[in-house]
C-alpha cells in the first residue's frame, strides 16, 4: 500500500496517541476515494496542532493565520473554482478566533469542505478552555471551571441551514473517511466536526469517554428533516450521534468565475470604452 | 472683464441633490475644456446636516481647493448662514425665491415657476449657474439627455425644457456676474475622482479580484470596480469583516487572482495581521488606504494624512513593502497600476495611500494611454520540473519563482510559520536566518525601483515646500503665490513615501534656502521618517489636522510662523 501513496509519508509534530493521526488517515482515505490527485487539492488551515495536519499530506497548502482558514479558503475557491478546497483546523481556531468567518461561510455556502478537529481544548497553547469545552470543566486557566456555555457547532450550522453538517469521531476512521468524502462531494459549504481526544490536556473527553457514548446514525435518521437534524444536533452527554446530521439542496454560492482568474487577460478594449465613459 | 479662476459652491442638506448638480456642472465644465478641482465636504449622515460640493474652475489649470466662494448655489436656508462669511467680495448667491437671499447680492430663483415639479429644481439650478458662467447650452443639454436617457424621452424632454427655461431666465436677469474666460484645454478630457482613478488604474493592471468591507472613504474604489465588474470580469465579494477581506485577497492571490483591497484607517487596523501574512507567504496584495482623521472613528468623512506611520509599520515582524502616495487624480491611476505591478514583481504587500479629499476630488485629466502602460509581472502556470518545484527557492534577488497551484503536477505549499524552501513548517534556526535574509533582500529591489520625489520649480535659494500625497496641489499654488510675491519657491513632492532613497533628494534639499515639510497630520510623519532614514531635519513644518484639505492660503499664512 505505502509504495504508491501519492499523498506521502511525513514525520509529525504531534503527541503520541493524538487523535490527529487518525484524522490524517481518514483524510488520505477520503482523497483517495474521491480520486483527487494531490495537485488538484488545496488545504487552507489556521494555527494549532490540527492546522498542521496538511503538512503531513502531499497537496497544495496555505497554512495561514489563527482563525482564518475559511477566508483564505474562500479566496482560493473564488480565484480558481476548479480546485478542490478543504479548510482544516481545530475547535479554538474554527469556532473561537474564526467564529465570524464560520457564520459567514455557512451563509455564503461556497463549495468547500470544512474539517474541524474538535478536541474541546486548546492543545498547542497547553490546555486552556476552547469554545467547545463543557461549562464547568476545570482547566489550567479556568481553575474554577470553564465559565461559559459550550458552543454547539453542529446545532448552529443546522439552525442556519448549512449545506451539509456531519459529525465524525477520530476513533472511527473508515466512517470518518466516508463522511469527509460525502462532504467534499456536496456542492456548497460542508462541515465535518470531528470529535477527537487530546491525550495531553483533555483528561475528560478521552477515547474511552467517546467510545462509550458515540453511535452511528442509522437509516432511520432523515438528514433532510430539519427538526430531526436539530434534535440529533442537540443530543449530547450519554449518547452522541455520528454521521450526516443534516443535508440541504440549497444552491451553492454563485455564479462563480468560469475558470481560473489567473488565465484572464486584461481586456484593454473594454477598458478603453469604460474610460471614454468618464469624459 | 472675463473671469479666470472661479469657485462655485453648492450647499445644502444631505439628500437634496447637491452632488448631482455639482457632478453635472463639473462634467459640463470639463467637456467645455476647463480645468476643474472638486472638494466635497460632507457630514457622516444620510439626510440633513449641511454639506458642500465645491467646483473650482479655471481656463488653464487648477490644482487645489479655493477658500472663498464666487458663486454660491444655496439649496437650503442654512446654507446662507453657514457660508455667508466665505463669500468673496464679488460673490453672487443663487437661492430659492421662496426662501430669499437674506440680504446678500444674488438672484432669487423662482423655482416654482421654472419647474413643473420640485423634482426638476436641481436641473433648474444647474441651468442658472451654467448661464452665469456662460457655459455652452448644448453641452449642458447633452449631459441632461445622457443622464436621464434610461428614464425615457419624456423625462429627457421635460428636463431639457426646464434647463432651457432656467438659462433664459438667468440671462434675462442681467446679473452682475462676468463670464468665465474661454477654456484653453482641448476636448476629450476625462472627469474622475481619485478613487475612480485608482480603481481604473488597477483594472488597467489586470486586477480581477476584490474582497472588501465597506468603510468611508475607501469604499468608492470598490464601488468603481463593481460598476465595471461584469464588463471586465472582476470577482468581488463583500467580506464579513476587514480581517476576512484581506485574508481572502491573500488566498485568492495564492490561487492566481490579482487582488485589490480598499479600506480606511480603522478597517486597515484590523487588516494588519493579513499584511504580515502577505509578507510571510510572499503572496502579492495591493491595499488602498484612504485616510480620514482618527484616532478611532475620528471624523469619518473628513480628510487627513495621519496613517503613514500605521501603514509603514502595519503587521508584526519585519518584511519588505512599498507605499505610494498619489498627488492628484492622474497619479492615482498610474500609481495604482504601478502598485499592482510592484506587488506582483516583489511578491509583497504594496500600498496606495490616499485620503478623503483626493478620494472625492473630481479633476479633469487627459485620457490615459493604455497601450503605453508597462506590462505587469505575472506568476507562473508552467514549470520545467514539477516534482522538484519549491515555492521559496533561495535566490539572489530574494524573489522566488511563484507557481500557481493546480496548473501543473507540482504542489505549492505556503506557510505562515517559518518554512523551508518547499514551504513546510520548520524550527531550524539556520533556515530561519536564510529565509529572513531572502525575504528582506527584496527590499533592495523595491528600493532600486522606488520613485524619487519630483521637484517642481528651482530649488536654488528657494523656499522648498516638501509634501506627499494630495497636498501636492495646494503646495504648487502656494509656491506660485510666493513667486508672485518675489520669493523664490519650489515644491518637492513624494509620490512614493517608502522605501526612500536619500541620494535622490538630499542634494535638492541642500540647495534650498529654507525647507518646509507640509503635511496633513500633527506629528510630521514623513518629516520624521525622512529624519529616521537619512538624518535630514527640515527647517520648519506646517501641519493641518482640522479635517479639511490644505489650501494655498492656509499654507502661505502658516509659513511665516512655521518652525521645526
Amino acid at each position: 500500500m505505502t509504495e504508491a501513496n501519492p499523498y506521502g509519508e511525513f514525520e509529525t509534530a504531534w503527541c503520541p496517541g493524538c487523535g490527529n493521526f487518525a484524522i490524517r488517515k481518514a483524510m488520505v482515505a477520503a482523497l483517495t476515494a474521491l480520486g483527487l490527485p494531490p495537485h488538484k487539492v488545496v488545504f487552507s488551515t489556521g494555527i494549532g496542532q490540527a492546522a498542521k495536519a496538511p503538512h503531513y499530506i502531499r497537496a497544495n497548502l496555505l497554512n495561514g493565520l489563527h482563525g482564518r482558514s475559511l477566508p483564505a479558503a474562500t479566496g482560493i475557491k473564488l480565484a480558481n473554482p476548479e480546485l478542490a478546497v478543504f479548510a482544516e483546523s481545530g475547535d479554538g481556531c474554527s469556532y473561537g478566533e474564526g467564529g465570524n468567518h464560520f457564520l459567514a461561510a455557512i451563509r455564503r455556502n461556497i463549495d468547500l469542505t470544512y474539517v474541524v478537529h474538535d478536541n474541546q481544548i486548546y492543545g498547542l497553547t497547553k490546555g486552556q478552555a476552547s469554545p467547545t469545552t463543557p461549562k464547568g470543566q476545570i482547566t489550567k486557566t479556568q481553575p474554577h471551571g470553564a465559565p461559559s456555555e459550550a458552543f454547539n457547532p453542529v446545532a448552529v450550522a443546522v439552525a442556519m441551514g448549512a449545506g451539509f453538517v456531519a459529525r465524525g469521531f477520530a476513533g472511527e476512521v473508515e466512517h470518518l473517511a466516508e463522511l469527509v468524502a460525502a462532504a467534499a462531494r456536496h456542492p456548497g459549504f460542508s462541515l465535518v466536526d470531528v470529535l477527537q481526544p487530546c491525550v495531553s490536556f483533555n483528561k475528560v473527553n478521552t477515547y474511552a469517554w467517546y467510545r462509550q457514548r458515540c453511535y452511528v446514525l442509522g437509516d432511520d435518521h432523515d438528514p433532510t428533516n430539519r427538526e430531526a437534524a436539530l434534535a440529533r444536533a442537540f443530543e449530547w452527554g450519554e449518547r452522541i450521534p455520528l454521521g450526516v446530521l443534516w443535508r440541504s439542496d440549497r444552491p451553492a454560492f454563485g455564479p462563480m468565475a468560469a475558470g481560473p482568474l489567473a488565465v484572464r487577460e486584461p481586456d484593454r478594449k473594454t477598458l478603453s470604452g469604460i474610460l471614454a465613459g468618464y469624459a | 472683464m472675463a473671469r479666470s479662476s472661479v469657485n462655485v459652491v453648492i450647499g445644502g442638506e444631505a439628500g437634496q441633490g447637491l452632488v448631482t448638480i455639482g457632478e453635472f456642472l463639473a462634467r459640463a465644465l470639463t467637456r467645455a475644456g476647463y480645468a476643474v478641482c472638486v472638494t466635497q465636504d460632507y457630514m457622516s449622515r444620510i439626510r440633513g446636516g449641511h454639506n458642500t460640493f465645491a467646483v473650482r474652475v479655471d481656463p488653464v489649470a487648477v490644482s487645489a481647493p479655493g477658500e472663498t466662494i464666487d458663486l454660491l448655489v444655496a439649496l437650503s436656508a442654512d446654507t446662507l448662514d453657514i457660508l455667508r462669511r466665505d463669500l468673496s467680495p464679488r460673490a453672487l448667491v443663487l437661492a430659492d425665491a421662496a426662501v430669499g437671499l437674506g440680504g446678500l447680492p444674488g438672484l432669487a430663483v423662482p423655482y416654482k415657476t421654472l419647474c413643473p415639479k420640485a423634482l426638476y429644481e436641481n436641473v433648474a439650478a444647474l441651468g442658472v449657474a451654467g448661464a452665469l458662467l456662460c457655459l455652452d447650452p448644448d453641452i449642458l443639454s447633452g449631459l441632461v439627455a445622457e443622464k436621464f436617457a434610461t428614464k425615457g424621452e419624456e423625462v429627457v424632454a421635460a428636463n431639457r425644457d426646464v434647463l432651457a427655461a432656467a438659462m433664459d431666465w438667468a440671462k434675462g436677469q442681467g446679473a452682475n456676474f462676468a463670464c468665465l474666460a474661454p477654456p484653453t484645454l482641448g476636448p476629450g478630457r476625462l472627469m474622475l475622482h481619485g478613487n475612480e482613478a485608482i480603481a481604473l488604474g488597477a483594472l488597467a493592471a489586470g486586477v480581477n479580484f476584490s474582497s472588501f468591507y465597506p468603510m468611508t472613504p475607501g469604499t468608492s474604489v470598490i464601488q468603481t470596480l463593481i460598476d465595471h465588474a461584469d464588463a471586465m470580469g472582476v470577482t468581488v465579494e463583500q467580506a464579513e469583516d476587514e480581517i476576512a477581506a484581506v485574508v481572502m485577497a491573500v488566498g485568492a492571490s495564492y490561487a492566481g487572482a490579482r487582488p485589490l483591497v480598499s479600506t480606511s484607517g480603522g478597517g486597515f487596523a484590523l487588516m494588519t495581521e493579513g499584511v504580515s501574512l502577505s509578507g510571510m507567504l510572499e503572496t502579492p496584495v495591493t491595499i488602498v488606504v484612504a485616510q480620514r482623521p482618527g484616532p478611532a472613528t475620528g471624523l469619518p468623512t473628513r480628510t487627513e494624512q495621519a496613517d503613514l506611520d500605521l501603514v509603514l509599520h502595519a503587521g508584526h515582524g519585519e518584511f519588505p513593502r512599498a507605499i505610494f502616495a498619489p498627488g492628484d487624480v492622474a497619479q492615482c491611476f498610474h500609481l495604482a497600476h504601478r502598485a499592482v505591478d510592484t506587488a506582483e514583481r516583489f511578491q509583497s504587500p504594496v500600498f496606495v495611500l490616499t485620503d478623503q479629499f483626493l478620494a472625492d476630488s473630481y479633476r479633469d485629466v487627459a485620457p490615459f494611454d493604455l497601450a503605453a502602460l508597462p506590462a505587469v509581472a505575472r506568476p507562473l502556470t508552467t514549470v520545467d520540473d514539477p516534482a522538484g518545484y519549491v515555492r521559496y527557492a533561495v535566490t539572489d534577488s530574494g524573489v522566488s519563482p511563484r507557481l500557481l497551484p493546480g496548473f501543473t503536477e507540482a504542489t505549492v505549499v505556503l506557510d505562515s510559520d517559518e518554512h523551508t524552501e518547499d514551504g513546510h513548517i520548520t524550527e531550524d534556526l539556520a533556515v530561519r536566518v536564510a529565509m529572513q535574509d531572502k525575504r528582506m533582500r527584496k527590499l533592495a529591489g523595491l528600493t532600486a525601483a522606488a520613485l524619487p520625489p519630483e521637484l517642481i520649480g528651482r530649488a536654488e535659494d528657494a523656499t522648498l515646500l516638501a509634501c506627499w500625497g494630495s497636498t501636492l496641489g495646494a503646495a504648487l499654488e502656494a509656491a506660485e503665490r510666493l513667486r508672485q510675491a518675489g520669493q523664490p519657491a519650489c515644491v518637492l513632492h513624494f509620490s512614493q513615501v517608502y522605501p526612500l532613497v536619500g541620494e535622490a533628494f538630499l542634494p535638492i534639499l541642500a540647495k534650498a534656502r529654507r525647507t518646509v515639510m507640509v503635511e496633513g497630520n500633527y506629528t510630521g510623519q514623513l518629516a520624521n521618517l525622512i529624519r529616521r532614514e537619512t538624518g535630514y531635519v527640515f527647517d520648519a513644518r506646517v501641519a493641518r489636522y482640522d479635517g479639511l484639505p490644505f489650501t494655498a492660503n492656509f499654507m502661505v499664512s502658516k509659513l511665516a510662523e512655521a518652525t521645526a
